[in-house]
């Protein structure tokens, strides 16, 4: 096990190298001279001095990389250009808000996505398979954005249950904290749901054709004993792993569903960011999304060594 | 067996026509109803996007103050925007920003992910490692967001989003292409073509290459669908096609402030994203189900 966490940790750094030197060079993108556009409407030369002598840009490439990265290994991840924030600061306000959306979203997806492939695959070849099979089609296939507008102007402006955009703190007010976010998670939830119960389905369909599966049936259990004890415990380890990835996924879903519930979380500050052309925010923002997608797998990776007794040795 | 019981069974199979890989996979695939309707849809939205012009009932660009919100009537079959314009000719003139951004993005994936792919499994070694390592940072950064962030700093137009996207699809095919090289290369056949002097590009292009294809094929499909749903995405976010011109995305982003009162604003671009987007994964489904070696 820690020569494994040791490789796999080792592993990681090439990785993490090469995701920083990818956001560096976004940088280089930029069309013209970087500090101008960062500097936006602002003509003054002396703001753009500054911009310049803050982001090193009269420096060779390779120097520019080294400060930065050295930042970054120092929690420095820039300041904001417009509102003169530490990023920071910014990514650590927005989180936790991304991060009651992304859990309350993986919780649905796992109910409805394990829920959904077990049915299918125990019920194999009957309607109730073909309606998963059809509810993973519509999952991986309707845009994230269109199903929030949809789910608006159903429940918000024809019967009026729930706000059509805000936030509220769990803090502040539960119940009105889950009213602003159940709509938003359901449409976060929804994708994933359906790649899990792509996953369940097709774990639970080897898992009942297995041999200690056809033991279990000759010793006389009953069928739901078989399936509930022997084939889902085994089935479901793997799916457990695909969560933890659909978890990082679901950091680029809320890109999209922040902006339309007008949600303050991390989604809604990239894309803020973008428009307000705060590029030292936008590189911030990925390069801890890539952190966190990158932990999450190596999580995923521990939990399913883990829970495989045959690939600890 | 005797001699001439061998001869004789050998002729005789000689004597069946045997029917090749991609003649057995076509077959299974018209037999596939899903993988069917979504060739048909994607070909009904490309007659669309191509015969745009005379089609479509209005100039997509048409302003009426006279016809502003109207729902869905006779004379405007999807209703009109919130500036009067047909909603239907918008669609259809739309189908060209979407189907193109899905096609040329994931071409321009292929491009480049192809042949990094096969460098990295065919020669292996340093090259092997940096390409794979590269990979894995590209793969770490959410598609989307990669996407956007790609699209912020180059700038908001439907050139760049193509673009942007087409780098975000890269890594899958590296990956893809790199893994099918490894496995087909120690093949006895691509063995064979080495061991009678043809050059390493020559065995991987005439050898190895039609032999992951049709996993690539499969890929591209369902990757058009994914690239679909981000431009789209990218241009309700305003970092795709520019207004005035039309693309479903940016149709949304423009339907969500009207949604109280001229919900159909909404419904029709949305339904096209859909439609199309669940054409290319049927047939992707389908394709896969079809190529596969395993089900006859």
């Amino acid at each position: 096990m820690l020569t494994f966490l040791g490789r796999r940790l080792l592993q990681l750094i090439p990785t993490l190298f090469f995701v920083s030197v990818i956001i560096f060079s976004l940088q280089q993108l930029l069309p013209g001279d970087p500090a101008l556009v960062m500097a936006g409407e602002e003509r003054d030369p002396e703001v753009i001095a500054q911009i310049r002598q803050q982001y090193r840009l009269d420096q060779p490439l390779p120097v520019q990389y080294a400060y930065w990265v050295k930042g970054v290994l120092s929690g420095d991840l820039g300041e904001s250009m417009r509102i003169k924030v530490k990023v920071r600061d910014l990514v650590l306000e927005k989180l936790p808000v991304t991060l009651q959306l992304a859990a309350m979203a993986i919780v649905i997806a796992l109910t409805i996505g394990i829920a959904a492939g077990v049915t299918s695959a125990v019920f194999k070849d009957s309607v109730w398979d073909y309606a998963a099979n059809v509810f993973a089609l519509w999952g991986r296939s309707t845009p994230s954005f269109w199903l929030g507008i949809m789910l608006i102007f159903l429940f918000s402006v024809e019967l009026g249950w729930l706000p059509a955009s805000g936030y509220v703190r769990p803090s502040e007010d539960f119940w009105g904290s889950l009213a602003s976010t159940i709509m938003p998670a359901f449409v976060l939830g929804n994708v994933a749901a359906a790649v899990l119960m792509r996953h369940t389905r097709g774990a639970m369909l080897d898992a009942l054709q297995s041999d200690y599966v056809r033991t279990a049936r000759a010793k006389g259990l009953l069928e739901r004993t078989v399936v509930f004890k022997h084939a889902m415990r085994n089935a479901l380890t793997p799916v457990i792993t695909v969560g933890a990835l659909e978890l990082g996924e679901l950091l680029s879903g809320a890109v999209l569903t922040e902006q339309i519930f007008s949600i303050p979380g991390f989604g809604k500050l990239i894309v803020d960011s973008v428009f307000n052309r705060d590029y030292a925010v936008v590189q911030g923002v990925v390069l801890v999304t890539a952190t966190v997608y990158i932990t999450l797998n190596l999580i995923a990776d521990i939990a399913y060594v883990l829970v495989n007794p045959r690939l600890r040795a | 067996m005797t001699d001439a019981a061998l001869t004789t069974s050998l002729f005789d199979e000689a004597a069946v026509p045997v029917e090749s890989p991609a003649r057995r996979a076509l077959r299974r695939l018209v037999h596939r109803k899903g993988a069917m309707f979504g060739l048909a849809v994607i070909a009904l939205f490309v007659a669309l996007a191509l015969t745009a012009p005379l089609v479509s009932p209005y100039d997509p660009a048409a302003q009426s103050w006279t016809a502003v919100r109207k729902p869905p009537s006779a004379q405007h079959l999807f209703g009109t925007d919130d500036v009067g314009r047909d909603i239907l000719a918008r669609i259809t003139f739309g189908a060209r920003a979407s189907l193109l951004a899905g096609v040329i993005s994931v071409v321009i994936a292929l491009a480049i992910g192809v042949p990094l792919g096969m460098t990295a499994g065919y020669i292996g070694g340093f090259l092997d490692a940096v390409i794979s390592r590269l990979t894995d940072a590209m793969l770490a950064i959410p598609f989307l967001i990669l996407a956007i962030a790609l699209a912020a700093f180059l700038g908001p137009s439907l050139h760049n989003a193509m673009i942007a996207i087409g780098i975000s699809t890269t890594p899958i095919f590296v990956r893809l292409t790199r893994g099918q090289v490894m496995a087909v290369k120690v093949e006895d056949y691509v063995e064979a073509a080495r061991v009678v002097g043809n050059p390493p590009w020559r065995v991987a292009l005439k050898h190895i290459l039609p032999n992951i294809l049709p996993s690539l094929m499969v890929q591209a499909s369902l990757s058009i669908a994914a690239a679909i749903i981000a431009e789209a995405a990218l241009s309700f976010l305003g970092l795709g096609q520019q207004p005035p011109a039309p693309s479903w995305g940016s149709m949304l982003n423009a339907a969500q402030r009207f949604l109280a009162n001229a919900p159909w604003m909404a419904v029709w671009p949305g339904l096209a994203i859909f439609l199309t987007v669940v054409s290319f994964n049927l047939l992707g489904d389908g394709l896969r189900d079809a190529l596969d070696p395993r089900e006859r």
